[in-house]
């Protein structure tokens, strides 16, 4: 008896009976279907913030002045002054850093925007041309600030989305005016919207040429200082080496030979990034555990059913046994049924889990992936469900006595 | 006399049902030929079914030896017995015991494929079989959709479709009406007439009067043997 025979003969069986191999094989779609929407979410959760924090900057480094090593005294404004345009200027250099793709100083400060009697408050970032791509950032209309707007320290702004809506609703604001300090700003472009960070919402800011913001609105006495500089790694595996030369090369500039003198600080997004995928990786592990109760509990259903169609056809089984079928022959026809069930239970609940990751994302704010590794071991473990569950009724079937099978009724 | 195919000696068979020893079979010993048409005949309860059993190599003696076609059944263990009775006998039973779901040609081939003969083969030798019993136009047919005598004879098809050495009909014509009967016991004396050997049981005289040979069974023991009561 070959293979194509032994589940010829098991898809016969299973189509005498449609109504209960489908409610047998019910128990096992509703677990594989649990398990393509719970990997689905987990991964999908995983891939948003993953995305999130590569737009955002996943090979970013940010370079803060520190303020523990200036004895404490010098606060608030003074601490800023450690980090210098010069030092952002350093950072770009190809051959002390050849990993770094990208710096943006920055040096922000809240201020009240007008226009005409409306005003907002919001963060006026000053920086470089630069920004846009070591922030990952796009615009959604008009252009970016650019190096002669830098040179001349041009009394112009680039709007968050955010920013651009609360002052001007539904007007373009592009060619618009706002004032800032009782300075009228010319708004040249505005930025597309891309959400919220850990601390803040990134579409509520208003950029402009590191220059005016410097001498027209932060001011102070050296108008050099920088508050931040953003250092883009050419890519997210590069970003340690970007470290040490970033690092290097600060110390240097700053004639620092102690770490315990260092007078400003590295950080990197990347351990906002294994927070994110913990918390997502017990959720998951969580809900898998869910799906495998419930898969357990249909493999339970296969069980009885094949105990009970062991039972129906135990005359059956006898004729068989007395046509020349082994033990072995048996066992291995009803093993075979018991791995349709699960294949044909498989299936279905890979369709209506593939399905649900399609219309779920319509009512739900949370993406869903859809695996196609996970989609294979999902229907690798229901027919092993159905083999495992099928074990002990194929054995039943096998130990029956042809003479006392023929004899039943 | 040409030499028996089958041949038992003494063999005997004991049940034990809880504390209770039945001696179904009492020493039985039994020739017969190839080509013989027999009937064995007895009431219930006389062990006609255990020799049938142990005929058929469903079951072993408890003692005795049983040799079929040369070969000693009687020590086989239960993969050998499927793979003798698969190769040397083909059964009719009372009930006969069609499988539902599938068409008569594939009833018929269910013992080839259990032979492992590949299906072009195994197709081709189905239809021929059921053209023998005269259903060659009702290959397709499933046993619900045929008449009892029709698929008592689609039972007959597969029984010999192995050309099995022995053709053992339990109760052939026990579920039929005396037309349908009368069809597939003139069967099995054409089958007789190719030169196949058949053993029927029944405990019907005018059954058994269509044999060559009646053997009697009572209390587990041969009680009456007679060629050629016809």
């Amino acid at each position: 008896m070959t293979w194509s025979d032994v589940f010829g003969n098991g898809w016969d069986a299973i189509r005498t009976h449609k109504l209960r191999s489908m409610l047998t094989s019910l128990g096992i779609l509703i677990g594989i279907a649990a398990v393509v929407l719970t990997v689905g979410l987990g991964q999908g959760a995983q891939q948003k913030v993953a995305k999130q924090l590569a737009a955002l900057g996943g090979n970013l480094l940010i370079v803060s002045p520190g303020s523990s090593t200036s004895g404490g005294v010098r606060g608030g404004f003074g601490s800023a002054s450690t980090l210098t345009m010069a030092d952002a200027t350093a950072l770009t250099s190809k051959t002390a850093a050849p990993d770094v793709s990208g710096v943006a100083p920055v040096l922000q400060s809240s201020q009240e925007l007008d226009n005409g009697s409306t005003n907002w408050t919001t963060t006026v970032v000053g920086t470089t041309s630069s920004w846009l791509p070591v922030r990952g950032r796009t615009l959604e209309s008009g252009r970016f600030i650019n190096a002669s707007d830098q040179a001349s320290a041009a009394a112009v702004t680039v709007l968050a989305s955010d920013t651009a809506s609360e002052l001007f609703g539904p007007i373009d604001p592009v060619g618009q005016t706002v004032t800032i300090n009782s300075v009228p700003y010319e708004v040249v472009g505005v930025l597309t919207s891309a959400g919220s960070d850990s601390t803040s919402n990134l579409d509520d800011q208003a950029i402009v040429p590191f220059s005016t913001a410097s001498q027209r609105i932060v001011g102070g006495t050296n108008r050099t200082s920088v508050q931040t500089i953003y250092v883009k790694a050419s890519s997210p595996d590069r970003l340690s080496a970007a470290y040490q030369e970033t690092n290097a090369i600060l110390q240097y500039r700053h004639a620092i030979t102690a770490s315990s003198t260092t007078d400003f600080s590295i950080t990197t997004q990347q351990s906002v990034i294994k927070t994110s995928s913990s918390v997502d990786n017990t959720l998951t592990t969580l809900l898998i555990g869910v799906a495998a109760l419930s898969l357990i509990v249909g493999g339970i259903g296969v069980m009885n059913i094949m105990l009970v169609s062991v039972k129906e056809r135990t005359r059956e089984i006898g004729l068989r046994k007395a046509l020349g079928g082994t033990p072995a022959l048996i066992r291995r026809q009803f093993l075979s049924e018991a791995s349709m069930l699960g294949l044909t239970g498989g299936l279905l609940g890979v369709a209506v889990g593939v399905g649900g990751a399609l219309l779920l994302p319509h009512f739900i704010s949370n993406p869903i992936a859809i695996s196609v590794p996970w989609i294979a071991v999902a229907i690798a473990v229901a027919i092993a469900i159905g083999v495992g569950f099928g074990v002990y009724p194929a054995a039943r079937a096998a130990k029956l006595s042809p003479i006392d099978a023929l004899r039943s009724e | 006399m040409a030499s028996p195919v089958i041949e038992l000696d003494e063999v005997r068979k004991t049940y034990r049902t809880g504390a209770i020893e039945v001696e179904a079979l009492r020493g039985v010993s039994l020739s017969i030929a190839q080509g013989e048409y027999v009937a064995v005949m007895g009431p219930s309860g006389s062990g006609k079914s255990t020799l049938m059993h142990i005929l058929g190599c469903l079951d072993v003696p408890s003692s005795g030896q049983y040799q079929l076609a040369g070969e000693d059944v009687s020590a086989m263990d239960e993969i050998d017995l499927a793979e003798v009775r698969n190769r040397r006998i083909g059964f009719v039973f009372q009930q006969f015991n069609l499988l539902a779901s599938m068409t008569a040609q594939r009833n018929v081939e269910l013992p080839l494929s259990y032979a492992g003969v590949p299906r072009e083969s195994r197709r081709q030798r189905a239809r021929d079989a059921l053209e023998r019993v005269g259903l060659g136009d009702r290959v397709d047919h499933r046993p619900g959709e045929l008449s009892g005598g029709q698929q008592q004879r689609v039972a007959v098809a597969r029984a010999l479709v192995t050309d099995p050495t022995l053709v053992l009909a339990d109760e052939p014509t026990g579920n039929l009406d005396s037309a349908a009967a009368e069809d597939v016991l003139r069967l099995f004396g054409e089958l007789h007439q190719q030169g196949c050997m058949v053993v029927l049981i029944t405990h019907e005289a005018e059954v058994a009067a269509r044999a060559d040979r009646v053997i009697r069974i009572r209390d587990g023991a041969i009680a009456y043997d007679e060629v050629g009561v016809r």
